[in-house]
């Protein structure tokens, strides 16, 4: 078998594809990109289908050595790639040898962002799970052993030659700035927030906690208690804002449990959701509020962008 | 607040909806639930992409690409009114092995102890009753059964265990579940049952789904382990 092969696996490296759906109805929930942007022009980058399964990268530290011929790109946040120790351009693809060596950086100034995603041509060939590949590693589901990568693991992957290299412009690139406003539909127990408490939600900074990861964002900022302390357990849906008894926010992500009791006053709005995680914990955060049908007309004209998203030609 | 009036549809987020049928656990909450899920079925896979009953409610992901909450606002009233006057559900009856026994539930004596109850009555109090599926979730195929009997209801364990096995029949408050594999967890273990409650390899991966009717049949050690169950080794707790 050929592929990628990890020399280095770094903080936290894990295969994903574009997601688990339809599967919570067993508990599964549906993992994916926390970047889906990122994700998605990492795959355009190697002519791959949106849903190919690549590799994302958070803090950074993975270094693979290839045994195939083909075409890799990286992006999101800015760690930096390295092919046999040269500095490579991220956002746009490049060719790779076997035997060559690739390399992940860290980020070394502020405002970098947290995940970068590395897509490889034709995808990482593994079984799916549950009609997936993505990696949710409390559940010990998908990827190649359900959890992250480890050194000497072997990323099957297939020779592709004379493909076009491509790029994205600077000017279509995300930023990844350390104070960011997240748009909240609100809804769930939204009533049991009374409006003072809606007030204060919406008007103060929160920060990012130690506490963060791809099942939630813990924040930390004013008090923000609903008048009920918990609910009957019911479904979660990604970007749920859930508020326990100590009045401090989580954002649930990817990894979130499919059901749980704590009140929630409503949920990012989702292409927000990529903001909030490249953020890491000190990271600002601001919330605002945003009509559903707002919401609905972003998300037929975020897609409508991404459709027709130009890639330049090397 | 005004008092909620059920079904109540709100919104979750942007694409999800989040319908409401009752405030409490009760069979024919749950059953209204499994209802409204069972007739929205048919859009799952385009317009719906997940479906999330609890215990008395429903949550919708849809695709907004395909719909929107108008639509599905239309659609989940459409099949609320058409289901109204239809009878119950099929509602499988599914029997599950326990072997209850302080070497197999280390909470059981104590448990018994703190309701005043021999072990025994325990046992038979936890095993006559029916439950329902109400529902699935905290780890893949960890099913919540409701209710037991007032008299073994117990709290959670004030410090959670870091480990417990697979198979592990638990309590906590009036619901209980069998661990579908080895987690951290705060229940009153009570048996272990040697079916398999999740497997990622062979379809179904459940045998059991949310509205399934559940009773526990007590065995013995000797055909707990002629069904293929292991005994773990227990955290011991303080």
């Amino acid at each position: 078998m050929q592929g990628l092969t990890v020399i280095a696996p770094g903080i936290l490296s894990l295969l994903q594809d574009a997601g688990r759906f339809g599967q919570q109805q067993i508990g599964l929930t549906t993992g994916g990109p926390l970047d889906s942007f990122a994700f998605t022009v990492a795959n355009r980058l190697c002519h791959n289908s949106d849903n190919a399964c690549a590799i994302e990268v958070s803090i950074g530290g993975l270094t693979l050595e290839s045994s195939v011929d083909s075409v890799i790109a990286l992006t999101g946040a800015k760690l930096g790639l390295k092919i046999n120790g040269q500095n490579k351009a991220q956002w746009q693809s490049h060719t790779i040898t076997a035997g060559d060596k690739i390399n992940i950086g860290f980020a070394s100034e502020k405002n970098s962002g947290c995940r970068a995603y590395l897509a490889v041509a034709g995808g990482f060939e593994i079984a799916k799970q549950f009609g997936s590949q993505a990696t949710v590693s409390r559940e010990g589901i998908g990827g190649l052993q359900g959890g992250p990568l480890q050194k000497a693991d072997l990323l099957p992957c297939s020779n592709h030659r004379d493909l076009n290299l491509l790029s994205l412009s600077e000017e279509q690139q995300d930023n990844y700035p350390d104070l960011v406003e997240l748009r909240v539909i609100l809804g769930y127990q939204q009533d049991h927030f009374s409006s003072v408490k809606q007030a204060i939600f919406f008007s103060s900074e929160y920060t990012v906690s130690d506490l963060c990861d791809r099942m939630g964002y813990r924040l930390e900022g004013p008090k923000v208690n609903a008048d009920i302390e918990g609910i009957l357990s019911e479904g979660i849906c990604l970007g749920a804002i859930q508020v326990p008894a100590d009045g401090q926010p989580i954002v649930l992500m990817n990894d979130r449990q499919t059901i749980g009791g704590y009140p929630k006053i409503g949920a990012v709005f989702g292409p927000d959701l990529a903001k909030l995680a490249q953020l890491s914990a000190g990271g600002r955060i601001k919330f605002s509020a945003m009509d559903i049908n707002d919401a609905h007309q972003e998300l037929l004209l975020a897609k409508r962008q991404l459709d027709q998203l130009v890639l330049e030609a090397l | 607040m005004t008092a909620t009036l059920y079904p109540h549809i709100e919104i979750a987020g942007a694409d999800a909806l989040i319908v409401y049928l009752g405030a409490d656990t009760q069979p024919e909450i749950s059953a209204e639930v499994q209802r409204l899920a069972q007739g929205l079925q048919s859009f799952q896979g385009q317009e719906i992409i997940d479906l999330v009953p609890s215990y008395a409610s429903l949550l919708i992901n849809f695709n907004p690409l395909l719909c929107d909450h108008l639509w599905l606002r239309k659609k989940i009233r459409e099949t609320l009114d058409s289901s109204a006057s239809q009878q119950e559900c099929d509602s499988r009856l599914v029997e599950l092995p326990s072997y209850y026994s302080e070497e197999s539930g280390p909470d059981l004596n104590l448990l018994a102890n703190n309701a005043g109850l021999s072990p025994e009555e325990v046992i038979a109090l936890h095993s006559e009753a029916e439950y329902r599926v109400y529902a699935i979730g905290f780890a893949p195929g960890f099913a919540y059964l409701g209710q037991v009997d007032q008299k073994i209801a117990a709290p959670r364990l004030a410090t959670p265990r870091k480990k417990v096995p697979k198979g592990a029949v638990a309590i906590a408050d009036r619901q209980t579940a069998v661990y579908p594999a080895v987690s951290p967890g705060g229940w009153n273990l009570i048996g272990l049952c040697p079916t398999p409650m999740f497997d990622a390899n062979n379809e179904p991966h459940m045998p059991v789904a949310v509205g399934d009717r559940i009773r526990f049949r007590p065995i013995g050690r000797e055909e707990f382990f002629d069904l293929g169950g292991e005994l773990p080794e227990f955290e011991v707790q303080s």
